[in-house]
């Protein structure tokens, strides 16, 4: 791998030349591991790991459930149930997998708001930031099918709303819903198939997490300051780095370890809170719920799709302009997806030289905002889209395109940035100043 | 400072996103749900086996008529942590049920391997589920935040709509519907299904109205989750493993980066 000059693996004994001469595996992990790593990595930079962990884990709790579920409308309801009271530990292994979702999406938009907040996505970390998307956009695809497996009522009204997005492209959209329904409705075709795909995403996820981490071990990690390492010496990376084996790996399962107290606890005393009740009740085409709503992790996107309705403004001019084409419901799939869109363009909607959120002093007031839009964006998805929760939907909405389309491209112009460090061991020094003599080392 | 500061966001934000993760929970008009307490709620709570016991006679002698039970085997009768049944007494319960066998294509007596008969004679829900199939605590604001201290309110949902009826009663479309201050819309087609005493336990426990819906309740929270025992067990053991392990690796963190922090200036 090209990037910051570091210990690379020398094989020693005549067996391990031999291997390398064949197949440099070895190499390849020793690298890997001893990457170098900026020395100032804050605690928002453990998401990562625990990514990774969710990933393993909900491929391998995954697999264990599908030797026991059965993806058939008439039978799949009884078989979770079958799981939930016969299979020995069953109920865990559906508990840890339900949640796991929910741990896997609460890291990644962690994650994703670090990278937003630190800058991560800008030059040369670009490829890192959309292949990042793309898993993001997966995770979202796989998350949603998997939660049509069980087969109960906000799974098939979930599948049936959403299937209907498709449905609301001009012209050509009837025909694409029953393509991707394999009929006119969602029935035991669709749940064969999204059990299909529910099984394969995932190990499409896991080779573009390679591609993701090979990416950003080519540039190398980027850091609170967004200060680049210095690499024209090796004396000079040591300064600004340590490799990522043993201490970032000891730092990253401490901060696993405490997540996953909080997550078993979930399991063992309180597994259905991240669901949804009306889900214990087998799906029936005939009787709407009242209320249908996704999982909590789709709430911000949810609440966006229903913010366009036909008495806004904007969603009248379009319709006009475009002659009734882009109609309130078809816009609202257009500004969801387009929520998403957005994010993959942040490298070049961002004109600010500086990386790092900390040393900007406009940014950091939006950025807050931001933050404050998702959640409040998740809290307005979860409630009827109608009085105040629709005001406050438009509203959250409003700011999240006016964030990503307006603030960032014209904040690079006007902020006036605050002063950076030289380096990373600056800014390291700055919070753990180097020891004088041994007496105070002893101290 | 910065690490302390970032550690204390992602506290706060975890504090919102639990919060809000569970406001899905909040739909339809809202109906107060009392918060009525059960031996089997928190982290150390159990089933209560003789309550259980009792519970599964009100099922029989009252819901039975009308509800099924069908994801519910008889066998798990005898499970520990449970209901609790002997053997015997598992096979003489089962018994005194009728099951359709397709086999013989006809009704026999049922045992211990079969489950509980479905029964949808007057279109009532099956209660295998029922206790996770309702919530009763969305707020506050919807964001279903009081779920972490009360629960789901499931089973204060089902034991209200027991006796939460005001007498009231009227005819829609040709069916008597009766009004029930816990039930969202307050008018419901189940006519009320307990009163003080309707049945007489062996033991001579307490029988009014609230007793008989408490009972029924615990049981039919065992029949929705019948693994919550070993599921609380499985936790606390899990968490206290994590907690130990936590530790260990904060101070096996601190000592490997302490030369680090501590460089000697050069």
């Amino acid at each position: 791998m090209a990037g910051i000059p570091h210990d690379r693996y020398e094989p020693k004994s005549g067996m391990e030349r031999w291997l390398h001469r064949r197949l440099p595996i070895v190499s390849l992990l020793y690298d890997t591991l001893m990457i170098p790593t900026p020395r100032n990595l804050n605690w928002m930079w453990i998401w990562g790991i625990v990514l990774t962990f969710c990933l393993v884990h909900q491929i391998v709790t995954g697999i264990v459930l599908a030797m026991h579920y059965t993806p058939h409308a008439d039978m799949a309801f009884a078989s979770i149930e079958h799981i939930m009271r016969n299979v020995n530990s069953g109920w865990a292994l559906r508990y840890l997998h339900t949640n796991g979702a929910s741990l896997f999406f609460l890291a990644a938009y962690f994650h994703l708001f670090r990278g937003l907040y630190y800058g991560s996505y800008k030059e040369p970390r670009e490829i890192t930031w959309i292949i990042g998307m793309l898993i993001y956009v997966l995770m979202m695809a796989t998350a949603f099918m998997g939660y049509v497996l069980p087969w109960g009522q906000m799974s098939f009204w979930a599948a049936t709303v959403i299937s209907g997005l498709f449905g609301a492209i001009p012209g050509i959209g009837d025909t694409i819903q029953t393509w991707l329904l394999g009929g006119p409705a969602v029935d035991n075709a669709t749940l064969n198939r999204f059990f299909s795909l529910h099984y394969l995403l995932p190990f499409v996820i896991a080779g573009l997490v390679v591609v993701h981490i090979w990416a950003f071990h080519t540039t190398g990690n980027n850091n609170p300051t967004g200060v680049e390492v210095r690499r024209t010496s090796r004396a000079e990376v040591d300064r600004d780095t340590v490799p990522f084996w043993p201490y970032f790996v000891i730092k990253d399962l401490f901060a696993l370890a405490v997540i996953l107290t909080v997550f078993f606890a979930i399991i063992g005393f309180m597994p259905n809170y991240f669901g949804h009740p009306d889900n214990y009740i087998e799906a029936n085409p005939l009787a709407t719920p009242e209320h249908i709503v996704p999982e909590w992790y789709f709430l911000p996107f949810y609440a966006i799709l229903r913010a366009f309705t036909s008495d806004v403004w904007i969603v009248q001019l379009t319709s006009f302009i475009t002659g009734g084409i882009i109609g309130a419901k078809f816009f609202g799939v257009i500004a969801m997806f387009g929520s998403i869109f957005v994010m993959i363009l942040v490298p070049w909607l961002d004109t600010s030289y500086v990386r790092s959120g900390r040393y900007r002093p406009m940014f950091k007031w939006w950025f807050a905002l931001l933050v404050l839009d998702f959640i409040v964006l998740t809290w307005a998805g979860s409630r009827p889209a109608e009085g105040i929760y629709a005001i406050i939907a438009l509203a959250g909405a409003a700011y999240w395109f006016i964030f990503f389309l307006i603030v960032l491209p014209i904040l690079g112009v006007l902020e006036k940035p605050l002063k950076q460090p030289k380096t990373i061991e600056e800014d390291f020094r700055a919070h753990y100043p180097a020891v004088k003599d041994t007496a105070t080392l002893s101290r | 400072m910065e690490h302390s500061m970032a550690h204390k966001h992602v506290v706060i934000l975890s504090a919102l996103f639990l919060g809000f993760a569970s406001s899905c929970l909040a739909a339809g008009s809202e109906v107060h749900i009392e918060d009525v307490s059960f031996s089997f709620e928190g982290p150390f709570g159990t089933f209560d086996q003789q309550q259980l016991q009792r519970g599964l006679v009100v099922y029989q002698e009252v819901c039975a008529a009308c509800h099924g039970l069908r994801y519910v085997p008889f066998r798990t009768l005898g499970d520990e942590g449970g209901v609790g049944l002997s053997a015997n007494a598992v096979k003489a319960f089962a018994s005194n049920f009728e099951i359709f066998d397709a086999e013989l294509d006809d009704f026999r007596p049922a045992i211990p391997t079969d489950h509980f008969p479905e029964n949808d004679s007057v279109g009532a829900p099956d209660l295998s589920l029922m206790t996770k199939a309702r919530a009763g605590f969305h707020g506050p604001a919807g964001t279903g935040l009081a779920q972490l201290l009360r629960g789901s309110g499931g089973p204060e949902y089902l034991a209200s709509i027991l006796v939460n009826y005001t007498g009231e009663e009227k005819e829609e479309a040709g069916s008597i519907l009766y009004e029930n201050t816990a039930f969202s819309g307050g008018w419901l087609s189940m006519a009320p299904p307990l009163s003080d005493g309707l049945v007489e336990y062996a033991d001579g426990s307490p029988n009014s109205a609230h007793d008989l819906a408490m009972d029924v309740t615990a049981f039919l929270t065992w029949a929705a989750e019948p693994k919550m025992m070993v599921r609380k067990r499985m936790g606390l053991t899990a968490v206290a493993l994590l907690i130990l392990l936590s530790v260990l690796l904060y101070l096996t963190n601190k000592r490997l980066w302490a030369p680090i922090k501590n460089q000697r200036e050069t």
